[in-house]
This record gives structure tokens, sequence and C-alpha cells, in this order.
């Protein structure tokens, strides 16, 4: 009996679950393999070879790619630095660095767009230093730039979480046996974080992978995104359903591929022991 | 073995939820008579007018926007909210009346729908032909807003939105039917044509234009023009009024090839609840105290002639975005709804046209 009553436990979560997860799933599924009239068809799956969804595809992977990158190049040694210097997981210093996500994102994307306009804060700030103004706004570069700083702390903190985490002792015993800082980074910090890094970039990659309110915001909507695809889809009233998705289908597709791939290389490392 | 009482559970929670749900959607049936639906764009009303129409005749306003008429239809269509009232743009209804989703509106139980004025009936032919289904709300063109500090003279035709002079100065409208009119105008063709020759040369002429551009916005147009961000931006004279209040280098002109002009309009669909109230709603709109009211707040031009009687003519030369001259509206053309196979064909060159680059 204790065990059903730790199963009921998961009730409210699996109801949610249904409505919100399975339920959804199965409607994209239906609408994605049928036509208007209903009848079944492959070509929404498909359509993400056409070249029209094609080329955003490569342009949402290729700036996912770079944000993923520069989340990560930004936070691990942040995580290195604020896991040695905060011993309490509370501390204020990583409270600084969660504090923006306590505001609504769209409010922080549109702080970006007053910074990076032609006359922002940024060209009004050169411009007293005397440098020439430049033109960030309405491209790739301002995307990539608002993206990376909304996901930076799914970065962070999963590393950060791993890097605490990390018995001291180990790190001692190294030092010990005359391991230098770079050995010690290498063996044994970098394998022993790697399941925060592991979820880092996963919580960073696939969200950005189909991201289009911030391309919207910063990118003037010159840059178009699978994201931005699938979102005129739904919500252009010619509105595809089918189509959208289709698209929406083959892009989660993609995305657990690219995962799989990811948790076999994962499990490879792993399994050579290279700690 | 333990599965099962679990599912059990779940289903019995599940249907208690159904049950707590559909209990609701009887309450608010119940509340139907009482009270009226309106789905309108967003910020495009004195909510003032809402509380004072609550208070002259016990009707509840229950008010929601949209950001654009595609936005609308899909929301209207999935059919969760039945609303009373909408309002929204000429192609729109063209396409909500053609596909018999309005109902006949009756005029004679309103006492002052006689204040719109006849042009404004006539020009709503293009979309209700029989004159039955629709009450003007607002109205106006499509032109170009420009910064008189940052452009040479007037940019008197669209083909000024062409010129290399402009690069990374020029905004423009990021729907598809709008960013299809200067190309389509400057060609000799109907901003309505269906035929995919014209449509494709039109889609050429804007690909040569994006490496110009500096972005496609909708809603940001204005305050980025309002902030100098661009010398140009094709734009809603609405709109347009409203940037030159906040910056007085603006200036709006219809370019001279002529343009496209819009219709916003009431219609009640079909699955409205409370026809009466909603009539009764249309009947207040149109009243010219409160017609002026909500004028004086929204400020697009407007087609009740007893507000328009009661400006005078000072004001209307101040300002030709909202008050343009009578030769503005003949070389204009209104929007019609083109069906399914063409939308899909703008569609498709929309897309062709965002992936360059």
């Amino acid at each position: 009996m204790k065990k059903l009553g730790s199963r009921l436990l998961a009730g409210p979560y699996i109801i949610w679950m249904v409505l919100f997860t399975i339920i959804p799933l199965c409607l994209i599924l239906y609408n994605a393999f049928t036509t208007f009239e209903g009848r079944f068809t492959i070509e929404n799956v498909m359509a993400i070879t056409d070249y029209v969804n094609a080329k955003p595809l490569l342009l949402s992977l290729n700036m996912s790619l770079v944000v993923t990158l520069i989340c990560f190049v930004l936070s691990f040694p942040l995580a290195l630095v604020l896991s040695k210097y905060s011993k309490n997981k509370n501390s204020i210093i990583v409270m600084v660095f969660i504090l923006p996500m306590w505001m609504n994102f769209m409010l922080r994307t549109l702080a970006w767009r007053l910074i990076l306009l032609n006359n922002g804060f940024l060209n009004k700030g050169l411009g007293i230093f005397g440098f020439n103004p430049v033109y960030l706004m309405n491209t790739k570069a301002a995307v990539i730039l608002g993206t990376a700083y909304d996901y930076f702390p799914f970065m962070l903190l999963p590393i950060y979480n791993a890097l605490v985490k990390i018995d001291k002792d180990v790190i001692n015993a190294a030092k010990d046996l005359g391991a230098t800082s770079f050995i010690i980074l290498k063996r044994i910090m970098l394998p022993l974080s790697l399941p925060g890094i592991v979820s880092g970039i996963t919580m960073v990659f696939v969200p950005s992978m189909s991201e289009f309110v911030i391309a919207d915001m910063l990118g003037g909507n010159k840059v178009y995104l699978i994201g931005n695809v699938i979102e005129q889809a739904f919500n252009s009233g010619y509105a595809d359903v089918h189509l959208g998705s289709g698209l929406s289908l083959s892009l989660m597709g993609l995305i657990i591929i690219s995962m799989v791939i990811y948790k076999f290389f994962d499990k490879g490392e792993g399994g050579h022991g290279i700690w | 073995m333990h599965k099962c009482p679990l599912m059990f559970k779940a289903v019995t929670v599940l249907i208690i939820a159904a049950m707590l749900f559909s209990s609701c959607g009887r309450n608010v049936e119940e509340k139907a008579e009482n009270q009226i639906v309106v789905f309108n764009y967003g910020d495009y009303i004195d909510r003032d007018i809402l509380k004072q129409f609550e208070k002259e005749t016990g009707i509840k306003v229950v008010y929601e926007e949209f950001l654009t008429p595609e936005a609308m239809y899909t929301k209207y269509k999935n059919g969760t909210v039945k609303y009373d009232l909408i309002c929204c743009s000429d192609y729109m209804i063209d396409k909500m009346i053609k596909e018999k989703e309005a109902r006949e509106i009756n005029y004679t139980a309103m006492e002052h729908i006689g204040n719109i004025g006849e042009t404004y009936w006539k020009v709503s032919e293009s979309f209700d032909g029989d004159r039955k289904y629709t009450v003007p709300y607002f109205w106006g063109t499509v032109g170009i807003l420009y910064n008189t500090t940052m452009v040479d003279g007037v940019p008197g035709s669209w083909n000024d939105l062409w010129d290399a002079k402009y690069k990374n100065n020029i905004i423009m409208q990021n729907s598809v039917r709008d960013s299809f009119i200067p190309p389509l105008i400057l060609d000799g063709c109907s901003i309505n044509t269906t035929d995919e020759k014209s449509l494709r040369k039109a889609l050429e002429a804007l690909k040569r234009q994006k490496s110009l551009v500096q972005s496609y916005l909708v809603d940001e147009v204005r305050d980025d023009m309002v902030n100098e961000q661009a010398a140009m931006a094709v734009i809603y004279s609405g709109e347009a009024s409203l940037a030159t209040e906040y910056n007085e280098d603006l200036a709006y002109v219809v370019p001279k090839e002529g343009s496209n002009v819009w219709m916003d309009s009431w219609v009640i669909p079909e699955g409205a609840k409370n026809y009466n109230g909603a009539v009764k709603f249309l009947d207040f709109l149109c009243r010219t105290d409160i017609a002026e009211k909500n004028f004086e707040y929204v400020y697009y031009s407007t087609p009740n002639q007893s507000v328009l009687d009661n400006i005078d003519e000072e004001e209307k030369e101040e300002d030709t975005a909202i008050f343009p001259d009578e030769n503005v509206l003949e070389r204009c053309e209104m929007f019609t709804y083109l069906g399914p196979e063409a939308e899909e064909l703008y569609n498709k060159l929309w897309k062709e046209l965002k992936v360059v680059g």
C-alpha cells in the first residue's frame, strides 16, 4: 500500500502530462500526417527539405550552435570561480547572475533593442568616447547576442551545481600527488562536471533552435529562422496548421536524433574512462 | 497490479475536472443575455466608452484584443470564445462575409446610424456590396512617413523606396499584402491581382530592395521613426499622424502613383450570443458624443460625418494624414479577399522574400 501511496503522488503530474504533453503531441502528429481534407500525406514532414524551409533550418542550427558555444565559453570559467568562492549554494554572487531571470524575458529583449538601436544607448556611449557607431540592430549578430544573453543562466546553473558537488578531497588528493591546475581541470573538474555541461548544452541548444521571438525583436524580421517559419504557418491566417505541424515534427525529430548521437558519444567517452 | 487503481483515480479526477469545466461553460451561457464579447485591434477604442456603455445599458462588455487580422481569424475560427462583435479590416471582413460568417445588421434598430457619411458606405461597398453586414469604424490610407531632415524633398513616389541613397534607412511593413503594395502599383497592377507573373515580378523588385531595407516591422514602425532610426517607412495614415505629433520633423505623403485605402468595420459574427446587445453597442459607437470622444482617443480618420462637421477647417488642413484630400481617395484602391489559392501563393512568395540574404 505504501508503494501505491507514493505512486499516487505522481498523479497530478500525470494528469498534467496527459493534458499538456501527450494530447498536444498526438494533435501535432495527426496534423503533420494529414492534408487539409484529412487525407494521409508525408508531404508536410518532408517539406523541411524545401529550400524555403531548409535554409532557415540551417540558419537556426548554425545560430544555436554559436549561441551554445558562447554560453559555454562564458559560463564554465565563471562557474569555476563561483564554485570556488561560494561555499554556500544560496550565496549572493550566484543570485546576482540569476537575478535577470526574475524579469520577463520579453522586457529584457526589448531592453536590448533600446541598447542596440542605431542611436541607442550603445552608440550614444561610443559617441561620447569618440568612437564610430556600430550598426548591430537587425543583424544576425544582434539575434545571437540576445539569445545568448537570455539563455546564459541555463548554462551557468547546471555547470555550477555540478562543480559545487565535486568533493574537495579529490582535488586535494590530486594536488598532493603533484597535479598541476591544468591537469586538475582537465582530468577531474571537466569529467566530473560533464553531466552539468550536458544538461547545460541541452537546455541552451534545444530551445534556441526553435527560437523566433528574439529574431523578430532584434533581427527586424530580416533574420528568418525555422521558428519564424513555423510561427508564420500557424499564425498567418492562410494558416497552414498541417505544414506547421509537419515542420515542428521534423524539427523535433532532428533534435532527438542529435541528442541520441550526443548521448552515444557521451557514453563512449565514459566507457573508455578518460579519467 | 497497482496500476489499475491509479488509472481509476486519474480517470475519476479527469471526469470531475471535465464536469467542473462544463458547468463553468453553462454559467457563461446564462450570462450571455447580459453581456457582449467584443474583439478588436489592440488599443483601438477609448476604454471609458466601454464603462459608459455598461453604465447606460447595464450590458457588461467583455473586451478582447488581437494583433493582426490573421491572428483574429485563427482565434475566431477556433470557436472557444463566442464573439458578439468583431472589428477588423476590409479584406478580412470580405473573407468573413464570403464565408457566411457575418450576420446581417438590423440598421433600422440603430438610431444614430445616419451619422456615418455616404462616402464611407460607398467605399465599404468593395467588401460589403449589399450594405448589409458592416458598420464603418475608422479608415485611412497607406503611405510613406519620412523624416524631413534625412530625406531630400518629398518622397512623392514609391520609387523612392528603391533609392540606394537610403540604404539601411528604409522600414517596410512586415505583412504580406502591405509590402506588395509599392511594387505592384509601380508596375501598374491592381493591388488585388492574383496573376502569378505580376506577383513574381513584384517579388523580384522586393528582393532587390531587401538590401536597402533596415527592418520589416509592424508595431515598432512608429516608434522607430519617432526615434529617428530611419529616413522613410511604409505606414498606415493613423500611425503616421500620431508619429508626426511626437516628432515634428516627420511628414506623411500618399505617393502620386496611388495606394491602398483601408477601412476597419464592425461585423456581428455568425456565432454571436447576444445579437441585440451587439447592435445596441454599434449604435452607441455611432452616437455623436461617443464617436467624438473615441475619435479624439484613437485619432484615425473617422467615417462619422457629424463628428467631421464639428472639426474646424484649420485642424483639417494641419493634419493631411487624418483628413486627406478628396482626390487622394480617388487614386487609392481597397484590398479585397483573394481566395485561398492566391493567399497560398502570396504566402509562398513572402517566404521566398524572407529567406533572401
